[in-house]
């Protein structure tokens, strides 16, 4: 066997044995949902409000970029067709179905996926998580299920916020600036946007937030307990759910399509 | 099998456990008695945080068993090990206080997981606690504006906070200062004997080990050499307890962690 192809089954092999031990993690996750719901609420409720504040600011800037970029290059695309009215159609479609949940599950990766496994790589590293299984608390249950949880959940609310603010944009561009009729902008929108496009849109912020917060928690906990560790972790946090994001993005489109 | 109120609290039979190729422990016998200070002494990387991970359910022996209060530690499931540790507090060689919260938040966290005390309440028992540490004042620093051994007093204020039949204690002492060294010492008896508390401290301080503790027990090389009570080592003739004893760099005990010969390391070219 040449170097490369060892080199290649052995990079294969290692990401195959990730994939199985996120998967175990993730079936562990949620089979403690349920309890950590019921009794510790609070710690959830907390925590969407961690994960959400923490890359809100920065999802609401880039939406509104995105949305006014779109609103530059869907006219100037469509204007080639004599189609500049349908130009709230095709940003709300982009936005709904692609680059909200998409570009929202990068950011949220970047910002608060990287807070959450720096912040659990610290705990294991500092020896905090069996602190708190010597004061027989479950640390998974205390410190992991509930910022998974709060991403997922968080996640959507932050999807819709993105898209909001980028028709904004895409509207300030498209009418005020593009000269756009606003009744048409508007009406295209509603008439071409199914609610299938919804749910799309819907069901990938689910999918990609699950994503962001499970490679997010997994990689802090089992990140190696030191600095250097610990930075690792932040980083393959936002390499692996950016690729994953990725491909999974595919995968959903093609089934639903 | 033991009584659950048997003189003996923590039982350890035959213990062996290895890291790797490593043996850390190979047939170690130790008993603790139910209200005693009881030391386990040793040189740096002999197991002895290892030993009370082992006692503690962290780890699980190769062979051999703990027993803690008439139950074997590895036979129990995972909410009946949960049961046990509420009953056991341990100070940590590091604090390991939780940086998300600050001082006082720390010593009540066990309070505010495993009991429903009224907020008056538990604000009086924190409070205590953190005054027999002196560190009543500090009850709204965070981890990081603390000092290491601030650190390992507001450790201590939370490992007793629940009141706990077994207090372990991984090196108390190193990081304080001769004052909170002092205080730290005649707590660790007082909470003994006042509660009839079981204390395993964890040291490699002859010295204030010593004047705190009913019996010691020196290990290396996986084993128990010497036992007893701190007059008895101290008079002991052996070699291994007088070169611990006494701070000696040439004796039984290897200073090194096993290496390849030093000569020939120097000299081979290959790194290893
Ligand atoms: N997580 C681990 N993985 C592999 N080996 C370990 C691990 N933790 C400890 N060891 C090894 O086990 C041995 C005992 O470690 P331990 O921490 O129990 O020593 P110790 O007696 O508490 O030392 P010290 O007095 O310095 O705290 C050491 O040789 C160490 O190299
Ligand atoms: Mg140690």
């Amino acid at each position: 066997m040449t170097d490369w192809v060892r080199d290649l089954s052995f990079t294969a092999r290692g990401a195959l044995t990730t994939l199985g031990a996120t998967t175990l993690f993730l079936l562990d996750l949620v089979s403690r949902i349920p309890r950590v719901f019921v009794r510790r609420f609070g710690l959830v409720v907390a925590q969407i409000y961690n994960a959400g504040a923490l890359s809100l600011t920065i999802v609401m800037v880039s939406g509104f970029f995105v949305g006014m970029v779109l609103g530059l290059q869907g006219f100037d695309s469509l204007s080639r067709f004599d189609a500049e009215e349908s130009l709230g159609a095709v940003a709300a479609l982009s936005l709904f179905k692609e680059l909200g949940p998409v570009i929202t599950a990068l950011l949220f990766a970047g910002r608060a996926g990287t807070a959450i496994a720096s912040e659990i790589g610290l705990m294991r590293a500092t020896d905090q998580l069996v602190a708190m299984e010597m004061m027989a608390v479950d640390p998974v249950n205390r410190v992991i299920v509930p910022r998974f949880l709060g991403g997922i959940i968080a996640m959507p609310l932050l999807v819709a916020i993105f898209n909001g603010i980028g028709i904004t944009g895409t509207y300030l561009v498209g009418v005020s600036v593009m000269g756009v009729d606003s009744g048409v902008f508007w009406s295209q929108l509603h008439a071409n946007v199914d609610f299938a496009d919804v749910v799309e849109g819907i069901v990938k912020s689910l999918v990609f937030g699950g994503v962001a917060s499970l490679l997010a928690v997994y990689e802090g906990y089992t990140c190696i307990p030191s600095a250097e560790g610990v930075g690792r972790a932040t980083t393959r946090t936002v390499v692996s759910t950016a690729v994953s994001v990725l491909i999974l993005d595919y995968l959903i489109t093609s089934a639903l399509i | 099998m033991l009584e659950a109120d048997s003189e003996i609290l923590v039982d350890i039979r035959g213990l062996s456990f290895s890291r790797g190729d490593r043996k850390i422990f190979d047939g170690l016998d130790m008993e603790i008695r139910r209200g005693e200070v009881a030391a386990i002494m040793g040189p740096s990387g002999t197991g002895k945080t290892t030993l009370l991970r082992l006692i503690t359910g962290q780890l699980v022996p190769d062979e051999g068993t703990v027993t803690l209060n008439g139950l074997v530690v590895k036979d129990q499931p995972r909410d009946k090990l949960f049961e046990m540790r509420r009953e056991i507090g341990m100070l940590f060689q590091q604090g390991a206080l939780l940086t998300d919260f600050d001082v006082y938040e720390n010593v009540a966290f066990p309070l505010r997981e495993h009991t429903n005390l009224s907020e008056r309440l538990l604000r009086r028992v924190v409070l205590t606690k953190l005054h027999a540490v002196g560190l009543r004042g500090a009850a709204r620093l965070y981890p990081s504006e603390l000092s290491g051994g601030m650190a390992r007093r507001v450790a201590l204020a939370r490992a007793i906070v629940m009141d706990p039949e077994l207090l372990i204690y991984d090196e108390p002492f190193s990081g304080l200062d001769p004052i909170s060294l002092g205080v730290v010492l005649r707590l660790i008896r007082q909470i003994n004997d006042a509660l009839g508390t079981t204390s395993i401290i964890v040291s490699h301080d002859v010295k204030e080990t010593a004047t705190v503790a009913d019996r010691s027990f020196l290990i290396s090389d996986g084993k128990v050499v010497a036992s007893g009570s701190p007059q008895q080592l101290r008079v002991d003739r052996s070699e291994f307890v007088r070169q611990f004893i006494l701070g000696l760099a040439d004796g039984p005990v290897p200073f090194h962690y096993p290496a390849p010969d030093y000569r020939e390391q120097l000299l081979s070219r290959e790194e290893s």
